[in-house]
């Protein structure tokens, strides 16, 4: 096609201008591309939030709402402490291996104080919000039920710790978020333990 | 030819660019602020906090971005959060538009970007240039903005001070004369330098990206200048060929 | 490897039109003259800056909320809360004034060169077609920030629809959707400046370079390179545009970028006049500021509109003469009478005749972003009419002179005559 020889300095001049353009032009696209990422009042918005726990009464729900979802606050009773016990061969995940939970609450009852259930309320399946249902409601639940909750729209069942039954369609336990103890009656949702 | 034209373009700019009067015809003053000076916008928000931040708002500077002043957020919600206000919050303030107009026959503007639309200049005279004034509503007048509906919110730091106007002689500009009529906590040194601190604080709400947006100029401006010597030596390379 | 990506390219290429065609045609074989100069970088930075608007606008919508209550506080959220917002918001405010200066630089170079005269008249006609849009979608986007001067600068340009006689008042009421500028406006002017106006703008961009390249560029010496073509059936003195445009364009785009970003990093207000200080202000139908001006680049024309008294009880003609002032450019390719095209060619009087419509046009330019104030009164000699109101009346006087003058005064200039060759 062409006799001529290749030309070098041409050549190495294209790459070279080629080269400084590609940063520069990836400088250029990188503010566009960042912008998508949350904005200040999105951040904001999502921030922790605070739960007056003084006037939850024993075996009573308390719910907040934190980042757009139902966070539940169970304070628990023994009999309820004790159903979790029970429901340990019941569940999928009974030593909660799968991390749907922090550090602290890596544990039996998956809570920093016993007392004190702490879940995001959406079921791990595809995301409804499952119903409480008590250790009263055997018709529904069955003879062995010790209390915990129900998600109506696959029947996935946790129990009094959040952990998933065996069976269910939901694969691992529901969530605990990040939460800390400001005071006995004041919890934060959302921030671990002040360090961070 | 050419660059006689592309002057005659700077003309207004220049014009643009200098202190000028406010409406009123007084001179204002420059405000000597320094965005890059940290210890002063610390200071000029807590004046902002402490005297403004009741009836004006600043509802879109979020209290969480103080943190560029050099702040700790618990710093911000020890000393600057007044309110039940989250330290991710905007700086709202509980005086609706509407209350604000039926208290003071003109609504208190929201100053997120009052420093913007005033200028350093006209905010940093005007907050200096309050004096009793009997006849008007609030007791208090203003020289670079005459009657405001503003009272002098900054008065137990600055004084009670009264002015009077002398016509100028011979259609010259009018004569300012200043005097204290009681004293504030600060003197005029102390008092000057809080309105500076506030003024700069002000400029920065404006635009609290300022910094920032030097900064990058700087290194763009660089990169294209880079970008430009390869360019033009590749124009150079092709354009040989053309005689 | 390669034989798999010219396989893929062979399906793609048997079943579209040849790309490869279209790039012979209007890069690699279009030929333009060699001795094109600073005027002609131009064009491309038009088409640079038509992208970074395009572009910068589309990201811009992502997070503006076209509504009365909302719009003001959206673009402050953009400047401080979405993540390089501020640098998207100036990159926009920047483009905008950056568009018109190229744009009224590319036209000039238009004036200088006689680009408008036979056989390119249309694409002089597709390039004030462009400019009318642009004007447009600048007016369109400008009441988006909802500031004081975006509601009243919409307010009083809308009013003006409204002195046309007749059909004024209705047709003012329909366009703004509502009795005063309001958010039935705000919505549609959003619609229009986002979508409607963009999509128009590219088609007639397309217009006017497909019309350009039917009859090929003309050059500084004012010549038609397809005069004198080689053996090869190509114009002696003319390059192919890629590479050695294309490489040119880029070295200018580079500049331009330059002085684009020292302005949008350093001073991207320009002392008001790209980002009007007023306009940080949130709109308020009850208060009028001291203070209209529209955006320097449509100053010239607003001074026209200014300096006109009402006639015949009527504010129109000078509404008219404001149309006139714009649409007049229209008719330059058949105002102009010479046998030359450039003016490096031409006599005297044109060469006059440009320089004073540069002064016109600048002065006017300034005075129309300054109150009518601004160079005092003349004593009661003159009943103490504004000194600037005279010049402005005195300037576009000139200015239609300019125009209306132009079929006698370029009749009987002397030229030079122009040479067979192009001059690098």
């Amino acid at each position: 096609m062409s006799e001529k020889k290749i030309d070098n300095t041409r050549r190495n001049l294209i790459v070279a201008t080629t080269a400084v353009a590609g940063v520069a032009g990836t400088g250029v696209a990188i503010p566009f591309a960042w912008s998508w990422w949350p904005s200040e009042r999105a951040k904001a918005a999502g921030g922790p939030v605070e739960a007056d726990i003084s006037a939850l009464a024993p075996g009573e729900l308390q719910v907040v709402e934190w980042r757009g979802k139902p966070v539940w606050i169970m304070r628990r009773t023994k009999e309820m402490l004790e159903g979790v016990r029970k429901s340990d061969d019941k569940v999928t995940d009974p030593k909660s291996e799968v991390a749907a939970q922090p550090d602290y609450a890596k544990n039996e009852n998956r809570s920093i104080k016993p007392e004190f259930l702490v879940l995001v309320g959406i079921c791990s399946h595809l995301g409804c919000s499952p119903q409480q249902k008590s250790s009263d409601e055997k018709g529904e639940m069955g003879a062995d039920w010790a209390g915990g909750f129900l998600c109506a729209c696959h029947g996935s069942k946790f129990d009094l710790a959040g952990r998933v039954y065996k069976g269910a369609p939901a694969p691992i336990n529901l969530e605990v978020p990040p939460h800390t103890y400001l005071s006995d009656t004041r919890l934060l949702i959302g921030e671990d333990k002040k360090g961070a | 030819m050419k660059s006689m034209l592309l002057a005659l373009l700077f003309v207004p700019l220049a014009g643009a660019f200098s202190a000028h009067a406010s409406e009123a015809g007084y001179r204002l003053d420059r405000a000597p602020i320094d965005p890059r000076d940290l210890l002063s916008l610390q200071s000029g928000a807590r004046t902002f906090v402490n005297y403004c931040l009741n009836c004006h708002s600043a509802q879109y500077m979020r209290y969480n971005r103080l943190t560029e002043l050099g702040l700790t957020e618990s710093q911000i919600r020890d000393n600057l959060i007044l309110t039940d206000a989250k330290v991710g919050d905007t700086m709202k303030v509980a005086l609706t538009l509407k209350d604000g107009k039926a208290m003071f026959g003109a609504a208190p503007p929201d100053l997120s970007v009052i420093g913007r639309s005033r200028s350093a200049d006209w905010l940093y005279t005007y907050l200096r240039t309050f004096y009793r004034d009997p006849k008007s509503p609030t007791g208090w007048n203003n020289a670079a903005f005459p009657q405001a509906a503003m009272p002098h919110a900054l008065w137990s730091l600055q004084g009670e001070r009264a002015l009077e106007v002398v016509a100028g002689k011979n259609h010259g500009p009018a004569e300012y004369q200043w005097s204290q009529i009681s004293a504030g906590t600060q003197n005029t040194v102390q008092y000057d330098t809080t309105v500076r601190d506030l003024v700069n604080f002000l400029v920065y709400i404006g635009e609290p990206a300022a910094n920032d947006r030097k900064r990058l100029g700087i290194v763009v401006l660089f990169a294209l200048l880079i970008l430009f010597v390869f360019a033009y030596l590749l124009k150079k390379e092709y354009w040989k060929d053309v005689k | 490897m390669a034989g798999r990506l010219m396989a893929l390219w062979d399906w793609f290429d048997s079943r579209m039109p040849s790309v490869a065609e279209e790039f012979r045609k209007h890069m690699a074989e279009y030929y333009a003259p060699k001795n094109f100069n600073f005027w002609y970088f131009f064009g491309a930075l038009s088409i640079l800056l038509l992208a970074i608007q395009i572009v910068s606008g589309i990201f811009l919508t992502m997070n503006y909320k076209p509504d009365a209550n909302l719009a003001f506080g959206s673009v402050e959220y953009i400047m401080r809360d979405v993540p390089g917002g501020w640098l998207i918001r100036y990159i926009h405010s920047t483009g905008a004034s950056a568009f018109f200066a190229v744009i009224y630089l590319h036209m000039f170079r238009g004036l200088l060169y006689g680009s408008y005269k036979q056989p390119r008249e249309l694409i002089w006609i597709f390039g004030m077609l462009i400019y009318l849009t642009l004007m447009a979608e600048a007016f369109l986007g400008y009441l988006l920030p909802w500031g004081q001067m975006s509601y009243w600068g919409a307010q009083v340009i809308v009013n003006l629809f409204a002195t046309i006689p007749f059909i004024g008042p209705d047709l003012a009421l329909w366009i703004r959707g509502d009795y005063v500028v309001g958010d039935a406006t705000l919505n549609r002017f959003f619609a229009l400046h986002v979508i409607a106006v963009p999509l128009a703008l590219l088609g007639l961009v397309a217009a006017h370079i497909l019309a350009l390249h039917d009859v090929g560029s003309n050059n500084p010496d004012g010549i038609e390179i397809k005069k004198k073509k080689g053996p090869d059936g190509h114009p002696l003195d003319g390059i192919p545009f890629h590479p050695y445009y294309t490489v040119k364009d880029i070295a200018g785009a580079v500049i331009f970028m330059m002085l684009f970003c020292a302005i949008l990093f350093f001073v991207p207000e320009v002392g008001g006049y790209f980002l009007e200080y007023n306009n940080f202000v949130p709109a308020d139908p009850l208060k009028t500021p001291a203070h209209i001006a529209p955006l320097w680049y449509f100053t010239p024309f607003y001074s026209i509109l200014r300096a006109v008294p009402p006639l015949f009880n009527s504010q129109f003609p000078g509404v008219a003469l404001f149309g006139l002032s714009t649409m007049i450019l229209f008719l330059l390719p058949w105002l102009d009478r010479s046998p030359v095209k450039s003016i490096r060619y031409r006599g005297p009087l044109f060469k006059s005749a440009v320089a004073i419509f540069v002064v016109t046009f600048l002065v006017l330019g300034y005075l129309g972003t300054e109150p009518v104030t601004v160079w005092g009164q003349f004593g009661s000699w003159l009943g103490y009419v504004d000194v600037a109101t005279v010049a402005a009346r005195i300037f576009t006087l000139l200015y239609f002179a300019f125009f209306f003058l132009m079929p006698w005064y370029t009749a009987i200039d002397k030229c030079k005559p122009e040479p067979d060759r192009v001059t690098m």
